[in-house]
């Protein structure tokens, strides 16, 4: 085994010649460093590598937004995304909104207005819309529907989910 | 997925060292990476492009607008200068896939790419744009060559898309209400001295309609199009819309996008 520095990542050789990176990432304030497969997706190393299965993969072919996190405040897909790809980000999954064991305000209009019913979108949901309120404090019903066009609820809860957004709107 | 290589080279000549026929460039991955997850594709290295700084950013200049081709399409969408420019550009660029797929997703991956259904490549045309690679510059005419197929050559990469700024333009689409792509969309931008309508969705790649650019030429007016017949031979038929009801489309896209300039 050898480690080569060329690209600023440290590459690890294994005997069988497959390819490890280091990634490390500040996760909901929390730095983590590990070795994976150049290939691992973001919504892999989420779920399998530290654990944080709130982070779903519901199509996985980046359709449906179940895997919604937030890479530098910004809301993506996980499931599209490479773990090597976002090397040195700050990364918020769904497990980061609480804060000393409080409910997010996003998270507690969806419990108020019942937001959803299966709950398998809901993590997604609630990334996208905290995003959508980061850059626009009072969107119309309109606009909810547009920025969660990216996020799709099979129980078609639509309704309330919107209702929980305008809810968390007067709160944010 | 299948495993492979991930480089993330900063600058563009170790991008295009690293570049052989079993690699590709990842931009934002929005369709790269689900190719490879589908199997539809594999590759033994992928080679990062987004830590090349100078390939990020939009220049606007007395007649054009330059776009670095790791912009992404949120950028474009909410630029100033794009608005004020060629505000048509930014509205295409507001309108392709979802928030997070414009968060992560770029011009140059999506004209590399040349989906049949992609908006951009409609811009490019109608806006007579030119493609700047590492290698030459490319009229857009000549770079979308058919379906995901475009004039770049191995190891070539898409640095910059300049478009020509023009008197007016508007872009109108008929999205999939699923994946957001064209089913069809049309791109008409009126130039000094001519007009341009492009079309993407329609076909196996994206085209000019020389008819309707002609009657729009002689006379910028929806009444000049009324009742102007576009041909459904060649255009595509699927579980989305059948080839007669893609004409339909560009013709009432056509007209609305003029009726918007």
């Amino acid at each position: 085994m050898f480690i080569n520095f060329t690209y600023g990542y440290n590459r690890i050789y294994s005997g069988r010649r497959r390819l490890m990176t280091k990634v490390t990432l500040e996760v909901n304030g929390k730095k983590v460093s590990k070795d994976v497969p150049d290939h691992t997706l973001l919504s892999v190393f989420l779920r399998d590598n530290l654990n944080l299965t709130g982070t779903h993969v519901g199509c996985d072919t980046s359709q449906c937004g179940a895997c919604v996190v937030h890479v530098n405040g910004k809301s993506i897909k996980s499931c599209s995304t490479l773990a090597a790809d976002v090397e040195g980000s700050k990364v918020t999954t769904i497990e980061g909104l609480a804060k000393d064991g409080k409910l997010h305000p996003m998270q507690a209009a969806f419990k108020k207005t019942h937001g959803l019913q299966c709950g398998y979108c809901t993590p997604g949901m609630v990334m996208s819309a905290v995003d959508l309120l980061q850059t626009k404090k009072n969107p119309s019903d309109q606009e909810i529907r547009e920025w969660l066009e990216g996020n799709i609820c099979r129980c078609t809860g639509y309704q309330n989910i919107v209702a929980a957004v305008k809810e968390a709107a007067t709160k944010m | 997925m299948k495993s492979f290589n991930y480089h993330a080279p900063k600058d563009v000549k170790d991008a295009s060292k690293l570049a052989s026929s079993n690699s590709a460039f990842l931009a934002g991955g929005m369709t790269t990476i689900p190719s490879m997850k589908l199997g539809l594709a594999s590759y033994k290295d992928v080679i990062d492009i987004k830590n090349i700084k100078k390939l990020s950013g939009i220049k606007v200049s007395g007649k054009t607008v330059t776009i670095g081709a790791t912009t992404k399409h949120v950028e474009v969408a909410t630029s100033k200068d794009v608005k004020k420019a060629i505000p048509a550009l930014a509205k295409l660029a507001g309108n392709i896939g979802d928030a997070q797929v414009r968060n992560r997703g770029t011009i140059g991956g999506s004209i590399s790419n040349n989906d049949p259904s992609a908006c951009y490549p409609s811009a490019c045309m109608a806006l007579n744009a030119v493609i700047h690679t590492n290698k030459r510059k490319i009229d857009a005419e000549k770079f979308f060559t058919g379906m995901f197929e475009t004039a770049l050559k191995g190891g070539e990469l898409v640095e910059a898309v300049e478009f020509q700024i023009p008197e007016k333009a508007d872009y109108q689409k008929h999205p999939n209400p699923a994946s957001r792509y064209a089913i069809i969309g049309v791109f008409v931008a009126k130039h000094k001295k001519d007009v341009n309508v492009a079309v993407t969705g329609a076909k196996s790649c994206v085209y000019i309609d020389k008819d309707l650019s002609k009657k729009l030429s002689s006379n910028f007016s929806v009444s000049a199009i009324e009742g102007a017949e576009v041909k459904s031979s060649g255009m595509n038929s699927d579980m989305h819309a059948s080839a007669e009801y893609r004409a339909n489309l560009v013709s009432l896209y056509a007209k609305k996008a003029v009726e918007a300039c």
